[in-house]
């Protein structure tokens, strides 16, 4: 059934080329934990893109209840987590998995690190991975608000005395990413919702897909 | 041994189609779930609401009776206010009729076109119904008036859904 479909298409498309050539590539024997079972460090690159993929998707469900408003937030944070099905177990993804994604990105850059992977010809992609992990943190914060409970509000009431304190610019900043130069409140929780749910995975996606071709340009660094 | 040997390749295909799409469906499945709740929620029995109409003085002519319910939508809780038209038909039994017209929505009155006195009369596009709420031919409704179920409690009229006939 199946393979009579792809068949199908395949015959009028000729898509095999494409899937082959992102899917179907040797895996060198130093990196096969099969072969050296150390090489599972070369994991922690693809568990940091399956968790981000976990955030994608079970963001993408928890929009479908969520409210980015001062009133309403709080309430429907309360009613997806207690009144809907499998509501606890969605959140829990998206809350652990952003803790999650943060600790594998982190294991991935210091084997990169201490493998010395990063060196030329690669620095072009530590860069966009270093990026990569700026955006990650930035989505942490701005969806750290968005419960809009009192332990979110005081975080980001930290956060904006902390770019408050940037030189000469302190202020500006605060002013553009709060929405209002005292209250953290009604423009704050909009502006970050659009920048945790638009914004920052848009610039991810580019990262990303920057990651990911050159590394397949590239190919793996050797065998220490 | 059977004829049909599985190869190797054959067999690491299965186990790892059959362990991939496991851990993708309990990855799915709870969001899945989670997404369609709204259409696997009970439906609550609708309660009968009170109003501030007596049955006793209740008369043939209809007149308008408006209501407030406390509404639950999710995490959203609204006073909303509700009308209906009551009467006492010819045998003495109570009808209480929905003003939402069946044309478009509109709101109809009772005997408030000077053309039509003793109808249900909607001034967005002149659809005109009878007392009983039979819609009059010719004018742009195509179904009667909802008729709302009621009850008796202490003397007071109590509504319950506007159903149509």
């Amino acid at each position: 059934m199946f393979n009579k479909i792809y068949d199908w298409v395949d015959e009028r498309l000729d898509i095999t080329p494409i899937w082959r050539d992102i899917a179907d590539h040797e895996v060198p024997e130093h990196v096969n934990p099969a072969h050296h079972f150390s090489a599972f460090v070369y994991c922690f690159g693809g568990l940091t893109f399956f968790v981000t993929v976990i955030q994608i998707l079970s963001g993408m469900f928890l929009t479908m209840y969520y409210v980015p408003d001062i009133k309403n937030a709080w309430e429907s944070v309360y009613y997806l987590q207690n009144h809907v099905a499998f509501g606890q177990i969605v959140r829990g993804m998206h809350h652990w998995g952003a803790s999650l994604v943060i600790v594998m990105m982190f294991l991935h850059t210091l084997r990169v690190f201490f493998q010395g992977a990063y060196k030329k010809p690669r620095e072009l992609n530590w860069i966009v991975g270093v990026l990569i992990f700026f955006v990650m943190l930035a989505l942490g914060l701005t969806g750290y608000l968005l419960p809009w409970d009192m332990k979110a509000l005081f975080a980001t009431k930290v956060t904006m005395q902390i770019i408050e304190s940037t030189p000469l610019i302190g202020d500006y900043l605060k002013i553009l990413i709060a929405g209002d130069s005292s209250i953290v409140g009604a423009q704050t929780i909009t502006r970050f919702f659009a920048i945790h749910v638009f914004f920052l995975p848009a610039a991810l996606f580019a990262l990303m897909a920057a990651h990911f071709i050159m590394i397949r340009k590239q190919g793996i660094s050797g065998p220490l | 041994m059977s004829k049909n040997r599985v190869s190797r390749r054959q067999f690491l295909n299965y186990t790892l189609t059959g362990v991939g799409g496991f851990m993708a469906a309990g990855m799915l499945m709870p969001m899945v779930r989670f997404a369609v709740d709204p259409v696997l929620q009970a439906k609550g029995e609708s309660d009968f609401i009170p109003t501030k109409q007596k049955i006793d003085e209740i008369t043939t002519e209809p007149t308008r009776v408006d209501y407030t319910f406390e509404q639950v939508d999710a995490w959203y809780t609204s006073e909303e206010s509700g009308t209906a038209w009551v009467y006492k038909d010819d045998k003495g039994e109570i009808v209480a009729l929905s003003p939402v017209c069946k044309h478009l929505g509109c709101v109809v009155n009772w005997d408030s076109d000077k053309s039509n006195p003793d109808h249900f009369y909607c001034p967005c596009h002149g659809g005109l119904y009878k007392k009983d709420g039979m819609n009059v031919p010719g004018t742009p409704p195509i179904a009667p008036l909802d008729v709302f179920s009621f009850k008796e409690v202490d003397g007071f009229l109590y509504l319950g859904k506007a159903e149509p006939r």
